[in-house]
């Protein structure tokens, strides 16, 4: 089948992804009330009641200011309208947990419509394919997103929004605008400074590519150009608490160290590996009648406290985790220095991220979303990411299924997953595999050997598996067990992920310190 | 692992059906915490009560245990069969006070809700969504005369799953159409694929699960009788057929068959047909309501007449779409004589509601290959019908929503599809138009209007008279073309001039 030379125009087929994703977002209206949404409407009644220099230092609610002021500006801007809308929604005290339909359909509906900024990052891409069929894998991957609509449209929260700050944000990076593309990721950090992770990459990209082989001066002055746009954008989120001498209060609320190094639920990470070890380690040397004492604080806190202690193993402190962020991230870091070229730059940014996922300190589930809705972008360049991203999607989306553990939604977040999936894997089968729409029979040279299948056997197997811990879960654990080990199966979920992304992780390394050895060979090529 | 891609689509569309579904669900039902009447879900809830603990003969029947003044029973014996069997195997088992005779009344709860909507959504997944299947699949091997791509499966079993007003009514206002409806689709499909027994005992299925399939017998009866006298012996043919219909009702009635005295006192007939109730109830698209504005029926007539008038004018408007299928029986006239004998119903038989938009919905959804923009304008119109119902019920959101997600998916289909003719300032267009926006302004006004005192219903009024009109249009633009269609000795004569 070829296509035509002239692109087809994406303008329709984007919005038409736009509004079915959000029909459904509308249908999901009435789920449940999660302490997420609380938390953002507090903060929409933080921001209007008070003056500014107390939006970091109120203490009226648990749920204080914890996003960087970008973010308190929008909740401010989105106060107004709802003030207007139902006053009670930003009313500091009368408004704690208000759950009638107008606070209901406001948040929900400022979810939804600041979902257009997803929708303006994933249109430059998408502009950018050449076929219809690449054009419809990519809004699949990102405005269909069964992780997003979980998140963001069940749970809560506004990362759809994020991503798209994000989104756009690479897209100027890839396009060659880099002073603009770093000022977008600037504004981004300040909206949500968990997004810094990547920070590192860009810093050192668009050194060695904005700064780098325009001479001494001009390079210098192109960087002052960009610490420029950057300092702008920070001055103008951090300079009024400069102002009011809040820096360390702000800063303190940001990163509130005093969390725990996992969640209340464990991210699928490195550290699920570490916390099991350690408990298995003590279980043994207890049974070799060894003294041990047992910790006091436990590893599921959600909210500030102590740190937890581990028995065995060397404690972690925020340190730690971060120098192993870093340390994992250096091979990207390198690669960028030496290579510095836009089209592995997606790449390189979502390999911080799952560097900062696994081995990050109090990491949430959905911070997988940083790195796997990016990679969408790139999912269809190869067959290689195709099968990666095929595999990465699901693994990622399961791990945020304790998130909806209501029995009402339970079929929503199932049905949404096999959807996503069996889209993925016929779309991206037909893309690849060249299967003609009508006919049943692939070409007898293909699907012989194991490189020609989206998923290979052991990936297919894992991936299986994950039905049999999700029916453990749900079923068979409380078959067995009763009441015991209420934990368990979450702690399953989150260490048979946690193989998956490590997987990823792998993955994702390799391919970066793979990418050199083609250029080199390339170049080596061009000379000979 | 090869998936072919037929299989694919039909999973998706499924899956997405399915989706909906739950997601309406989430949302509120009809007469929801609305003591003391509540609505049509404490009606299934309370038959499902009645049902477990009465026994069959006493169903029907007004007794200390079983109050019909409250919800009495009033489908024949199928729905209460479902609703002893729902009850029994959903409801009973995990809050059995949900079901306990008398006292519980109105009950309300969220695991009870989820409970009674997994009730109908699985009847949906077991009825409605083979037979659904069975006639994409059905049509694509005896109907369609173009061989339709996969996309054009994938969206044929779109339009007759994603159908807003049947989700919104099931899974939203919450009854079980989806399972007489299905067992029509079933039933035609059979007949399609010509296993015209096994489709005869399923339509009598559906009869028996609401009275309201009726709307579609004349157009069974036109064809089969049509095709038996085609046949070597028409009256064997005919026989066969009669046992089946006359065994699946012997079945279904059996309790009520060996007591002589169920029947002398009529109850179950007389509660199956509630004459006394008017000859229309609410606001609805129907003739008799129309007209009423100008002509007022039940001042000027008695119940008994009226009866007569009702059903001798229904007889005279289906007549020509049954005689058509008598006289040339062909599968596409079927499903059209389908559409017209139950429109003819809709307009002019006795105590019609605004859910009833849903059977002549049915055909029409069945022919959205054929005739994709009529089945797109009868959706619209028949979702304005049901408006100010679903705003009783709050299901504006899921109305919205559902209604656009329709359109989308109805607009997916490229080049295969729907393509409107570009004819610009033509005046079809112009009144089409012109109707639209007295649809979307009447939404509008009905939500945030308060109507004038003296009129109370003004805008009932009006919704009921634009869809009215449209309704009327499409009978005759369908009535047309069933007699205009190609017979069959016709079309394999041109093919073979081809």
């Amino acid at each position: 089948m070829s296509q035509p030379p002239i692109a087809p125009s994406s303008a329709p087929v984007a919005w038409w992804f736009f509004l079915t994703s959000s029909c459904i977002k509308l249908l999901l209206i009435p789920t449940y009330h999660s302490t997420d949404f609380e938390v953002h409407r507090h903060w929409l009644a933080l921001t209007h009641s008070l003056p500014l220099h107390q939006w970091y230092t109120d203490i009226t609610s648990e749920w204080t200011l914890d996003y960087p002021p970008f973010f308190a500006y929008f909740e401010f801007l989105l106060s107004y309208p709802a003030s207007f809308l139902d006053s009670t929604i930003v009313d500091l005290r009368d408004g704690l947990w208000y759950s009638a339909p107008s606070v209901l359909l406001f948040q929900r509906f400022s979810v939804i419509i600041s979902d257009l900024v997803l929708l303006t990052g994933v249109w430059i891409f998408v502009r950018k394919q050449t076929t219809l069929s690449k054009k419809k894998l990519v809004l699949l991957f990102v405005l269909w997103s069964p992780s997003l609509l979980i998140v963001d449209h069940v749970h809560f929260q506004y990362n759809g929004f994020l991503l798209g700050w994000l989104l756009v944000s690479m897209g100027f990076m890839v396009q060659g605008r880099d002073l603009i593309g770093g000022f977008v990721f600037a504004c981004l950090i300040c909206f949500k400074h968990l997004f810094a992770v990547a920070a590192p990459v860009y810093f050192v990209y668009i050194f060695r590519h904005y700064c780098c082989g325009y001479g001494v001066w001009r390079g210098m002055k192109r960087f002052l150009v960009m610490g420029f746009a950057v300092g702008v954008v920070f001055a103008s989120a951090f300079g009024p608490f400069l102002y009011h001498g809040q820096m360390s209060q702000v800063l303190k609320r940001l990163f509130p160290f005093g969390r725990g190094l996992c969640h209340a639920y464990w991210a699928p990470n490195f550290w699920v590996f570490y916390i099991i070890l350690d408990k298995i380690l003590a279980f043994i040397l207890k049974k070799l009648q060894f003294n041990i004492q047992e910790p006091t604080a436990s590893f599921t806190r959600g909210l500030v406290g102590d740190s937890p202690t581990f028995t065995v193993l060397p404690q972690v402190s925020p340190a730690i985790s971060l120098a192993m962020v870093i340390l994992t991230m250096l091979p990207c870091l390198v690669q960028a220095w030496r290579f510095p070229r836009q089209r592995h730059f997606i790449r390189w940014v979502c390999y911080a991220y799952s560097c900062g996922f696994l081995f990050g300190w109090h990491v949430h589930e959905k911070a997988s979303l940083h790195f796997v809705i990016p990679l969408g972008i790139i999912a269809i360049d190869s067959f290689q990411d195709a099968k990666h991203y095929f595999f990465l999607s699901i693994v990622s989306c399961y791990s945020m299924f304790p998130l909806l553990f209501e029995p009402k939604e339970y079929p929503i977040k199932v049905i949404l997953l096999a959807i996503h999936s069996i889209l993925m894997w016929s779309g991206l089968t037909s893309l690849f595999l060249k299967i003609s729409p009508n006919s049943v029979h692939r070409k007898p040279r293909l699907g012989k050997n194991q490189e020609d299948r989206l998923i290979g056997w052991i990936g297919g197997c894992y991936l299986l598996s994950l039905l049999a811990v999700e029916i453990w879960g749900q079923f068979l654990h409380a078959y067995i067990f009763g009441d015991m080990l209420p934990f368990f199966p979450l702690m399953l979920v989150s260490l048979y992920c946690a193989i998956g992304m490590i997987y990823s992780w792998a993955w994702q390394l390799r391919v970066i310190l793979k990418s050199t050895d083609t250029l080199i060979s390339k170049k080596r090529k061009k000379f000979i | 692992m090869v998936v072919s891609s037929t299989t694919t689509t039909v999973t998706v569309v499924s899956l997405f059906a399915v989706l909906l579904r739950v997601l309406v669900s989430l949302g509120p039902y009809s007469g929801e915490s609305t003591p003391p009447k509540y609505g049509d879900y404490e009606a299934q809830r309370h038959w499902m009560e009645i049902t477990l603990h009465v026994p069959p003969s006493q169903w029907y029947r007004n007794s200390t245990h079983n109050d019909l003044s409250y919800w009495g029973l009033d489908y024949p014996p199928l729905t209460a069969y479902q609703s002893y069997a729902h009850g029994l195997l959903f409801l009973n088992s995990s809050v059995p006070e949900s079901v306990a005779l008398h006292s519980s009344r109105g009950y309300e709860s969220p695991k009870s809700k989820l409970l009674m909507r997994s009730t109908v959504l699985s009847s949906d997944l077991l009825i409605f969504f083979p037979s659904a299947l069975y006639f994409v699949y059905a049509y694509r091997l005896h109907v369609s005369s173009v061989n339709g791509n996969n996309a054009a499966i994938g969206w044929q079993l779109a339009m007759i799953l994603l159908n807003p007003c049947l989700i919104l009514i099931d899974h939203g206002h919450f009854q079980y159409n989806s399972i007489s409806l299905g067992l029509t689709i079933g039933a035609v499909a059979a007949i399609l694929s010509r296993h015209e027994i096994v489709g005869s005992v399923l339509f009598s299925l559906a009869l028996n699960h609401k009275q309201m399939s009726a709307y579609f017998a004349p157009a069974f009866l036109g064809y089969l009788l049509g095709k038996c006298l085609r046949r070597k012996h028409p009256i064997f043919e005919i026989c066969k057929l009669g046992f089946a219909v006359l065994g699946t009702f012997a079945v279904i009635w059996f309790p009520y068959l060996h007591s002589l005295e169920a029947f002398s006192e009529a109850s179950v007939l007389s509660r199956l047909a509630p004459f006394e109730r008017g000859i229309y109830e609410d606001y609805v698209a129907s003739f008799w309501c129309i007209s009423s504005i100008i002509i007022k029926w039940k001042n000027l007539f008695s119940v008994q007449s009226l009866k007569i008038i009702s059903f001798s004018t229904t007889i005279l408007s289906f007549l020509p779409s049954m005689v058509h299928q008598i006289g040339a029986p062909s599968d596409m006239g079927f499903i059209y004589s389908l559409l017209n004998c139950s429109f003819s119903f809709y307009f002019f038989s006795y105590q019609v509601h605004e859910k009833s938009i849903l059977l002549p919905l049915l055909p029409a959804s069945l022919l959205a290959l054929e005739e994709p923009f009529a089945f797109s304008w009868l959706v619209h119109y028949g979702m304005l019908s049901m408006y100010p119902l679903l705003c009783r019920d709050n299901l504006i959101l899921q109305y919205v929503t559902l209604l656009l997600f329709f359109v989308l998916i109805y607009s997916s289909l490229d080049g295969s599809g729907p393509v409107m003719k570009r004819d610009f300032f033509s005046i079809r267009k112009a009144l089409m138009a012109l109707s639209l926006i007295c649809s979307m302004s009447l939404h509008l006004v009905y939500l945030v209007v308060q109507p004038p005192k003296k009129y109370p219903f003004l805008f009932e009024a009006l919704i009921m008279i634009l869809c009215f009109s449209q309704f009327l249009i499409m009978v005759i633009h369908t009535n047309i073309k069933q007699w205009r269609l190609e017979t069959p000795s016709r079309i394999s004569k041109s093919r073979k001039n081809i």
